[in-house]
């Protein structure tokens, strides 16, 4: 007969409406600013710049090779290349960057500058309380605030920082290899008639190892 | 002392006056009444979108507002405060006087309604012997405050939902005012104070209700239908269809005005409740004799806010409607039923008292209500669309 659905219909929501009074794991609802849940692993949002040891602008992986500014799809990165190096954390001299600016208004999220640093520099980070009064100046970080260290890493993000770390390790450990076995070279070819160029020639090797 | 309790608005309105001279009494009076019920029906229309917003998030096992104030009770007065210190932006070519005159028009008609209401033992503002006429002229006046809203505002989602609007709502005002001719036919009178009067007696401590006829019951239920539709409320809320317009005919409306349209929205629900309550569910009279010690005035309202529960209920329950069912269920479902029932009122109030008309008239609407529902209403079954083109 006509209106029975829609006695039907009543009954489902005034069970739904008795029921939220009665079984507490009906709601659903967090109250967010007091209560929180754990962001799951793969949480991600705005990129941030890692860092080695205590102190963030010595530390930097950055090498300011520019490769995420070339690829970002929206263009929301700024670097400037610095003029000098300086020893990274390796203690090798490196290019760091003068300038490092994300502006998260624009970014997307898409994570394609992580995926292309050959330096494990970047990586995604999970800090979404980001709103501020100021929405130019105040959503464009610089790399003091982009910086952040590789303990924060391992604790957003523990099972994919445990695979850089490792990844880090062994290619220390075969650019330690290589420098060992380049140096036995150098000092063998200085002790037969002198050879000036050894020396330099062991370089551009290292140069590419750690890349 | 109940007697006192029951009349303590008239009372104090008498006390008041008191101080006055006598050339100024009846004038001061109708003021003060004025007065209070431009105070209550808003708090009434905080207190229901308060309810509106709790029930449905506990229909849709949310929570709903719980920040301003003991469970969200202060949540209307935020939003007040808020929609008051917003902007108020006109379009720059739509018609400004008509597009200011449309929500200040919708709010004064809403309240001209209730000033017929017999709000308890003598409480109505205005003693009026055809009242029920009153009523509903001042009802179909929101239809022109919509269309107004909706022409001046020179956006085409306005006049989609105005048109809409005015469409649905002229055709449910012709069952709305059939429906309600049952009961003036069985009291004999249009006067809203004596259809109260008479459904206020009681045979063996029960009412004298007109929804427990037969009759009366199904005129009951074709006038909440109505009253569903004449107040755009969900399932029948097409022109304020926000997936498809916008909001309908107050799209260009913010600020203030956009809570006056709100404000008459819900005021226009709480009169329409209070005449479905004053038609068939005895207005002030109590549920049972032996609850007449209660105030009057208390049973106006639980009835009207309970009322509004089921609005609310029928809100969270229903999907939108399509505008041809929209149109097929008034004209072909509604209004031959409410026909049909004016037939049996008068079946009714001509038959001799006794089991024998009870049987009758029942067997008579039910049959009817089954027929037409089944036959009528079934679903139709659509194969491929064909198209037609125009040659």
């Amino acid at each position: 007969m006509l209106g029975e659905g829609i006695l039907r219909g009543l009954a489902e929501t005034a069970r739904n409406f008795v029921g939220s009074f009665v079984s507490a794991d009906r709601l659903t609802t967090v109250q967010y600013p007091e209560e929180r849940i754990a962001p799951i692993e793969a949480t991600r949002d705005f990129p941030f710049l890692v860092y080695d040891g205590g102190d963030w602008e010595a530390g930097m992986r950055c090498v300011a090779c520019q490769i995420c500014e070339k690829e970002c799809p929206p263009k929301c990165i700024y670097i400037v290349k610095s003029a000098d190096k300086k020893p990274d954390a390796l203690g090798k001299p490196q290019f760091y960057p003068a300038r490092f600016d994300i502006d998260i208004s624009v970014c997307m999220s898409c994570q394609i500058c992580v995926e292309v640093c050959p330096f494990q520099a970047i990586k995604m980070d999970t800090e979404f309380e980001l709103s501020t009064t100021d929405r130019f100046g105040g959503l464009l970080f610089d790399r003091e605030k982009l910086a952040k260290s590789n303990e924060h890493y391992h604790k957003i993000h523990p099972t994919e920082a445990a695979e850089v770390d490792a990844r880090l390790a062994e290619e220390k450990a075969k650019a330690d290899a290589k420098a060992t076995a380049a140096a036995a070279a150098a000092a063998a070819k200085a002790a037969v008639p002198s050879k000036p160029v050894a020396a330099a020639a062991a370089k551009p090797e290292e140069g590419e190892a750690r890349s | 002392m109940s007697e006192n309790a029951d009349q303590i608005f008239v009372l104090l309105r008498h006390w008041i006056v008191g101080f006055l001279p006598a050339g100024l009494q009846e004038i001061a009076g109708v003021v003060l009444s004025v007065i209070a019920i431009i105070a209550i029906f808003p708090t009434l229309f905080a207190l229901a979108v308060w309810m509106e917003r709790k029930g449905l998030a506990r229909m849709q096992n949310r929570i709903g507002p719980n920040r301003a104030g003991p469970f969200g009770l202060l949540q209307p007065i935020a939003d007040g405060i808020k929609s008051l210190t917003k902007e108020d932006i006109v379009p720059l070519r739509a018609d400004a006087v008509v597009h200011f005159l449309a929500p200040v028009l919708l709010v004064v008609v809403v309240f001209m309604g209730i000033a017929v209401l017999p709000i308890g033992r003598n409480m109505t503002l205005v003693h009026m012997d055809s009242g029920l006429l009153f009523f509903f002229a001042m009802g179909a006046s929101t239809e022109l405050s919509v269309f107004m809203a909706g022409w001046s505002s020179r956006n085409k989602y306005s006049l989609l939902g105005a048109m809409r609007g005015v469409a649905q709502m002229i055709s449910y005002e012709v069952p709305l005012l059939m429906s309600s001719v049952a009961v003036v036919m069985i009291t004999g009178s249009l006067s809203l104070e004596k259809i109260v009067e008479v459904q206020n007696q009681y045979t063996w401590g029960l009412p004298h209700w007109y929804i427990f006829t037969p009759w009366g019951l199904a005129a009951f239920v074709m006038y909440a239908t109505a009253a569903t539709a004449e107040t755009n409320r969900s399932p029948f809320d097409l022109p304020e269809g926000e997936s498809e317009l916008v909001a309908g005919y107050f799209t260009e409306y913010s600020g203030f005005k956009f809570a006056l349209f709100f404000l008459g929205e819900y005021v226009g629900m709480l009169s329409i409740s209070g005449l479905g309550t004053t038609l068939f569910l005895g207005g002030w009279s109590a549920p049972f004799a032996f609850l007449g010690w209660v105030p009057s005035w208390f049973w106006f309202f639980s009835k009207v806010l309970m009322s509004i529960a089921v609005f609310i209920w029928i809100r969270g329950t229903l999907p939108r409607l399509r505008q041809d069912q929209l149109m097929n269920f008034a004209w072909k479902f509604v209004l031959p039923f409410t026909l049909l029932d004016l037939f049996v009122a008068a079946l009714w109030r001509f038959m001799s008292d006794g089991w024998a008309r009870w049987v009758v008239c029942s067997a008579i609407l039910l049959a009817v209500y089954a027929l037409m529902g089944g036959v009528g209403m079934s679903r139709k079954h659509f194969g491929l669309r064909k198209y037609r083109y125009a040659e």
